[in-house]
This record gives structure tokens, sequence and C-alpha cells, in this order.
């Protein structure tokens, strides 16, 4: 007699199917705060898929447009910042700046090989929260200081050190949230610079304590500016939130620069959660941003920086495409340096990653040295050879943007525009303002040819 | 004693001025007059000198000030001596929001009362404030010394680290990891100190000292419902 609970020999059965909603990674997260009792904490920016550069192409000239001889005939690079108020605006070589990291979250070293590659490259470097040191103020001719809600190591003759002033209002990682610094990384010095116990975990507030909304920020721009005498620039950071709004207000402000950070710009430290759902993709927030600006007539007389997952040559050209003066990197920068490279395998394997996933800067452990206080590491990481490999990679993507922009028929890289390009997706036409590749539609706009 | 009179001169000359005496200065003693509100007066400050403002200020007056001494002869907007590196600013009258706000050294003498946020991220400024003191004083106060002979208002200290508070009067409430602490004999010296600089007619004894419990310095999970 057959057993009916088993089923036939060679019947076909079923296979495992896994939920597309509770995926494995959900999974481990889920064991992973039953077990610990504390969100997951990390650095960097979004991992998640979002719209970017990458879905947008450019045309290249055609008979309508002739192109630029490349290497013959002149693409200028050069940008100058702060031309609204600021007596001495920054002039910079390439449009492309190294945006806001801070000694502690970074090694001493780490910030002077970005002086060291900034400099050789004729671009900025910018302090981060936790005040400005005499390595980085030495090794960056062009060093923009940020003036942020903790105001740890703030200091009127640091300010008046600095070539620009940035004030922070948010950033991509976590429009909204403050900053983390976990116990593990403060050294000695750097609780002396932020007037802190060693060990605590230190966190930054996450709005100014001197003012809110922005008639205040208006007056603490003017007193920011008494203070140096007019002399420097003074930028607004706005994270990718509501951008249109952001820039009309940072300009209503007075600031002189914008800097706009989209949602895969990096963190030295927060909550995943806040990473991955707070925000908008940085491709999102340019159009409306420079629709703000068009609107004030303000556009090219308040410069526009754009920040969040640029990574190449071409997002410099797409983002300048768009409207933004200059860009930032900061996540691109530190690969650059040597961060999450292949050649520790085996000790990012022992932290339980892999090159590439590694992001738990907060924990001081960096394999490549780099965001560490732990000497050990620290002396892994060579500040002249890795200030190299960051000007390489500065003037690659520099020479990136120029083939394009000479391909397109550019004589300088701001003169690349929203016509040179098209879009692989509904969704990136519909976010950054660019036909449909095939169509002249842009969603929510209609269009014909 | 040298004046300027900010009816016939600009913010940005009367700075200037101010700003341009250093330490070897003979031109010690200035008086500011007719400064009706106007913000950011006497900022940046880098000398020695001694400034009194006739009238009440709008923001940040003596903002970031590094040795100089700034009476304000009637009340200050909000943000006065924020960031203050050294020296000291008395206010005659009262002062509004963020008081001394991330002050890192210096003194601050406010002889009426002082709205909320008083001191608020404080990083080694010491404060005295003859009057009251509004909710939200001292939030995440980091270092220093904040004296209040009225009361305090709601949340008194909230996240605050290493700084300490002496009140004389009620505390309406304190701010998490805020606590009541023993007065030992040095903060006594420290508060007689204080009370004879800020000339503040009371006795160290009168007062409660408060400072940070310490059980939200490093993140617990257990503690979730004090965040």
């Amino acid at each position: 007699m057959n057993d009916m609970t088993k089923p036939p020999l060679g019947i076909p059965q079923t296979a495992p199917i896994k939920s597309a909603t509770f995926t494995d990674p959900i999974n481990a997260e889920i064991r992973r705060a039953a077990a610990t009792g504390i969100y997951d904490i990390r650095g960097g920016g979004a991992k998640r898929k979002v719209p970017h550069f990458d879905d947008l192409l450019f045309l290249g000239a055609s008979i309508s447009r002739y192109p630029l001889e490349g290497y013959r005939e002149k693409c200028e690079t050069k940008v100058t910042l702060g031309t609204r108020f600021a007596k001495n605006p920054i002039e910079l070589d390439i449009p492309i700046t190294i945006a806001g990291m801070s000694f502690g979250a970074l090694s001493g070293p780490a910030k002077e090989a970005l002086g060291r590659g900034a400099n050789a490259a004729g671009t900025s470097t910018t302090t981060g929260d936790g005040g400005m040191t005499p390595e980085e103020r030495g090794h960056s001719s062009k060093l923009v200081y940020q003036y942020l809600p903790s105001r740890y190591g703030m200091n009127p003759d640091d300010l008046r050190k600095a070539d620009a002033i940035e004030v922070v209002v948010g950033q991509g990682a976590k429009p909204g949230g403050g900053g983390m610094l976990l116990g593990q990384k403060i050294s000695d010095r750097v609780a002396e610079m932020r007037n802190l116990p060693k060990g605590i975990d230190q966190r930054s507030a996450c709005r100014h304590p001197d003012w809110t909304g922005p008639d205040d920020l208006e007056i603490k721009i003017l007193e920011l500016r008494e203070i140096t005498g007019w002399r420097v620039p003074i930028y607004i950071k706005v994270a990718g939130a509501r951008p249109y709004y952001d820039t009309t207000l940072a300009v209503k402000a007075g600031a002189d620069v914008v800097v706009l950070d989209g949602m895969q710009g990096g963190t030295a430290a927060t909550q995943d959660v806040f990473i991955e759902n707070v925000g908008q993709p940085t491709l999102a927030c340019i159009r409306p941003a420079v629709q703000a600006l068009q609107d004030m007539g303000m556009h090219r007389k308040v410069q526009l920086i754009v920040s969040g997952g640029i990574r190449t040559g071409a997002d410099v050209a797409k983002a300048m495409a768009l409207g933004a003066d200059a860009v930032a990197i900061g996540t691109a920068a530190l690969i650059a340096l040597g961060d999450n490279d292949p050649r520790w395998e085996a000790e990012y394997n022992a932290l339980g990653t892999t090159a590439g996933a590694y992001d738990d800067w907060h924990e001081g452990k960096d394999p490549a040295g780099i965001t560490t206080q732990d000497p050990e590491l620290m002396a892994r990481f060579d500040p002249i050879a890795g200030g190299r490999r960051l000007s390489n990679y500065l003037k690659v993507m520099t020479l990136e943007a120029q083939t394009i922009a000479r391909a397109c028929g550019k004589n300088h890289l701001h003169n690349l525009e929203p016509e040179d390009m098209c879009a692989l997706t509904v969704e990136a036409s519909a976010m950054s303002g660019v036909p449909l590749a095939g169509t002249n539609w842009v969603p929510g706009r209609g269009g014909d040819y | 004693m040298q004046t300027l009179d900010m009816a016939t001169t600009e913010l940005r000359e009367v700075n200037a001025t101010l700003q341009s005496q250093k330490a070897d200065t003979n031109q010690r003693a200035w008086e500011i007059v007719n400064p009706k509100g106007s913000h950011a007066i006497a900022c940046g400050l880098d000398g020695p000198i001694e400034v009194t403002v006739r009238g009440s200020t709008g923001y940040y007056c003596g903002g970031m000030n590094k040795e100089a001494t700034v009476h304000i002869v009637g009340s200050a907007g909000p943000g006065v001596a924020e960031n203050m590196m050294s020296g000291t600013v008395i206010i005659d009258g009262d002062a509004s929001q963020y008081a001394g706000a991330t002050g890192h050294g210096g003194l601050l003498v406010i002889k009426g009362n002082a709205s909320s946020r008083c001191g608020i991220s404080m990083k080694g400024i010491d404060i005295v404030v003859h009057g009251n003191i509004g909710h939200m004083s001292a939030f995440m106060a980091q270092s220093g010394n904040l004296v209040v002979l009225g009361d305090a208002g709601d949340a008194l200290g909230d996240s605050c680290y290493e700084a300490r508070f002496f009140v004389r009067g009620k505390v309406k409430s304190l701010g998490a990891d805020c606590e009541e602490k023993e007065m030992r004999p040095e903060h006594i010296e420290i508060l007689k100190d204080l009370l004879e600089r800020a000339g503040a007619d009371a006795k160290p004894e009168e007062f409660t000292r408060y400072g940070s419990a310490r059980k939200l310095y490093n993140f617990n999970i257990d503690n979730a419902a004090a965040y």
C-alpha cells in the first residue's frame, strides 16, 4: 500500500521562494536589531538604487552643433565661487571640490592627503564637525570652514583663517539629523578639540543653537561677515529635501554659494534608516534648485555646488549641464585615497564585511587607516601617496568632463546645458527635466518635436 | 573715550574700528551711542578694550568676543556673546534667547532676566544671571558654569555634559540626564568667585548645584525613553 503522506517519486516540487519583501538583508537586520536593541549605525550615503546620473546620456555633436577638437581646442574648467558679496571670491582651476569631512571622523593624515590632493589639482577642501586642524589649514591652499550646529572647535581665529565659510544647515545623508561620533573614535585630541570627555558618544545637534529660520539666518550671516570683514564667501549647505524652497531661502538669507547635497551624499555615521529613507536623490534636486535661482535672476550670480554620488567626469558634466557651477565629492575622494580597497579584503572579512561594502567607519577599525584614530591603523596610510592618488583622480575626472563638453561643442564646462542630454528612463526624465531619449517629452510638461 | 554714533556711522565702520584695536592699543575706552537695536554690534573684537553700548542691541552683540569688555546699558537681543572666547559681556537689562550660546570662555553677566536656551551648548563660558532664565537653558551644555540668582524654567540642563549649574531659586523641571548634585567646598569657591566678579549680592550657600547624571554618555537601549 502506498504512503499517501509522501509525494510520489518523479513529481516536481515547488521551489523555495524567498520573499521580495522580507529579503535576506532585511531579515538579517531584524535579527540584528532583536539581538542588540540598537538601530544600525553606519557611514556613507544611500545604497539603495535611485535614479542617478547614469540615467542621463549626452547627445554629442551632430549637423546642428559642431564639436571641438580634443586636446587642441580649449575647454575651460575654471570656476569662481562667491562673487555676490565677498571681497575675495574663491577661484578654482577645476569645478570639483572636496566636501566637508571632519577630523575625528577621518585621521589627521587622511585630512592632510585631502589637502595635498586638492592643492595639486587646484581646488578646495572643507573642514567638518570638529573644527580646523593646523595640518589641514597648512596643507590646503583653499580651505572652506564649516559652521555647524555643534560649533565644536569654533573660534574667531580659525574663522578668519578660512578662505570661505560654509553654514551647514543640512546634509544629504540625513536631512534634519545631527551628527554622531561614537566613543571609540574619541581620542585625546578629538576630545580636546570638541571640549568633551574622552570616550563618550558625541552627538552633534541637528539645528543651530542660536538661530531658527531664514530671517535669523540672514542676521547670522551678517554677523559672520562682520567678524570676517566681508572678505570671504559664505556658502549655505542644504540637504536635498525641498531644493526649490531651500535654495530660494538660502539666497534670500544672503548666501554667496548654495551647496546642495543629495541623499547619496555620505556621512561619517548616522542611522541606516535615516540614510536610506530621508531625502531626495541628487538627480531630483538639481533642476528645482536651478529653477529657483533662475526665478530670482540669480543663476550664476549665486553659485550652486552639487554633491551626493559624484563619481566620474560624466557625473560632473551632467551636474553642470543641469545648471550646477561646481560639484563636491566626499565618498569618491575617500575611495581615491584607498578606502574600501580590495588589498585589505582579508581584514574586511575579519570585520564581517567585504571591500566595497565596508561602512562601519564609526567603529574606528578601518583597515585602510583613513576613517580611524587608531595610531597603528593610521600608520598604514601615507598622506603623500594618498594625496597623489586624489590629485590623479581629480584630474582624470576633469579630463573626462572636458572630453564630453568638447564633444558637445562647448569651450567651457559651464556652457553645457540640459539640451545636450537625454534621459534613459521616464523617472530620470521627470526628475531632471531632460527629455526622454527618442522623444521630446518630459513627464508632466508635455512636448512636441 | 572715543564715541561711535550709529546714527551717522555704518555698522561695518563701527566694527572695523573696534576690531582693529589690538593688545597694544592706547585707545581702550569706547562708547557706542544710538545702537537702536542693530544686529552684530561689537562682534569679533580681539583686544583688551572696553566698549559701552548706550542702548539696546539686536542679535549677536559681542559675538565671538576675545578679551574685550562689552557693557550694554540696555537689553540685548538673541545670541548675545555667542561663542565668546574670553573677556566680559555685561548686560544691564534683560537678554533674549540663546544668551552665551556655545561660549568657550569669558564671563557673561546678565543683570536682568535671560530668555530661553540661555547657555545652550556652552563650552567653557561662565554665565551669571541676576534674574530668572527661561526653558531649555544649558541644553547640551558641555562645560563652564551657569549661575542663576532667580528661578530656572523647564528642562534645565537637558542632555548636558560636564557643565555646572547653580540655581538659587526654583527649577521648574530638570532636563534629561540632569540631576541635583552635592555642593562641595570647591563648588562654593567657584561660585563665590563668580558672584563677586559678576557683582551679585548673594551667598554661595543659598544655591543648589545641578549637573549631568552621565547616564546618556553612551547609548543604551534601556534609556530610550530619555532620548
